[in-house]
């Protein structure tokens, strides 16, 4: 499970943010998710306790900010919103679709002090 | 030192540095930064780097074996092997006299750019060659992971039936090539190709496609042009 993989990948920079602006201890991570990115959300929430377990992010509550999936149809020449891969334009039905928004997977912000 | 400070304000003073840190950070920012410091090094040593997956099974390991030893006859090659366990696979190519590291990611499911670029650095010399890299059998979780190649080429077996691409979108919008292999069981299986092609045009419009046979060589001589067209492509933008 990659999940668990990204999870490990929020700790390191949690750490690196730590030594960088001396911070002992974080409440809230918080992330922003596409819609269209690799990491389902709650996979995401069940590898984090895990990963963050006697680090300093120990207890802390993830909170993700999903972000929408955007598509730029080149059959109705117009930018959709799409849930998942693999589906239609929502106006025409066309699949010729090129995926412009939703694959992101950041560290938004962290709630420390 | 102000000592005309109260200390329940300093004390208060002290609770608001719960503060709220704006980072904006890309979750695979190390694994990218890798991923990019291999493709310069690919680049430098004008190699053309393929990373193959699909679900395990499916062929890969078969579909190299046939090719690097066709390829190999024209440039240098080289190959790095991920498996969770076993050195079987890089034994299979070292058998046709083309260089391999197999990586074993353990409990891991795909491979990363930190241990691709600990691979190359074991390999021979590849300069103008073609290194392609096996990842882990696993339809998932190498699709979010580059590792500096030029680009993923997708294997789907017939035996695996028509609707993968809808199933796991990612991989194959994330890949260049679907090779279909496998293909001289297609007929006994019903396999549809051309139902497969409208799925993985479904997740990615842009996505070729060869259909081969790794068992017999149907399709290779196809799949030898357009690896011939993505090195010239290559030596285009260098
Ligand atoms: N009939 C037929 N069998 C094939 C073909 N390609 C591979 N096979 C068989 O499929 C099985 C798996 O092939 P591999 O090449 O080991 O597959 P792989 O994708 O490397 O497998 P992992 O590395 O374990 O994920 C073997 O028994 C192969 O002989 C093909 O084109 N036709
Ligand atoms: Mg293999
Ligand atoms: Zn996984
Ligand atoms: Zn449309």
């Amino acid at each position: 499970m990659h999940e668990m993989a990204l999870c490990q990948g929020i700790i390191e920079i949690v750490e690196e943010e730590a030594r960088r602006r001396s911070f002992s201890k974080v409440r809230t991570v918080c992330l922003e998710i596409g819609a269209l990115s690799h990491a389902a959300p709650e996979a995401m929430k069940f590898c984090f306790e895990a990963a963050a377990a006697q680090t300093i992010a120990d207890g802390a509550v993830l909170e993700i900010e999903k972000l929408p999936g955007l598509a730029w149809c080149m059959a109705c020449s117009r930018s959709v919103e799409i849930g998942q891969r693999a589906e239609p334009c929502p106006c025409c039905g066309s699949y010729q679709l090129h995926v412009t928004a939703g694959e992101e997977m950041r560290v938004k912000q962290l709630e420390v002090d | 030192m102000n000592c005309g400070t109260d200390p329940a304000r300093l004390k208060i003073a002290g609770m608001s540095s719960d503060r709220i840190i704006q980072i904006e950070r890309d979750i695979l920012g190390r694994n990218n930064t890798m991923a990019a410091d291999n493709r310069a090094r690919f680049l430098a040593d004008d190699l053309l780097v393929f990373n193959l997956v699909s679900s395990p099974g499916a062929g890969k390991t078969s579909l190299l074996v046939r090719a690097i030893s066709e390829l190999k006859k024209s440039r240098p090659v080289g190959v790095i092997e991920g498996d969770q366990q076993t050195s079987n696979d890089a034994e299979r190519v070292r058998a046709t006299g083309v260089p391999a590291v197999q990586i074993n990611t353990g409990k891991g499911c795909h491979l990363d750019a930190a241990m691709v670029g600990e691979a190359y650095r074991r390999l021979p010399p590849l300069k103008d060659g073609i290194l392609f890299i096996e990842n882990v059998g696993n339809l998932v979780c190498p699709a979010a992971f580059d590792l500096g190649e030029a680009c993923k080429i997708v294997v789907l077996s017939t035996t695996e039936g028509e609707d993968k691409p809808l199933k796991y979108p990612d991989m194959f919008a994330a890949s260049a090539l679907m090779l279909i292999n496998k293909i001289d069981l297609a007929p006994v299986l019903d396999f549809d190709p051309a139902q497969t092609i409208e799925y993985a045009r479904r997740v990615n419009p842009k996505i070729e496609v060869l259909t081969v046979s790794a068992r017999n060589g149907e399709g290779f001589a196809a799949f030898y042009a357009w690896i011939r067209k993505q090195a010239a492509h290559q030596k285009r933008r260098a």
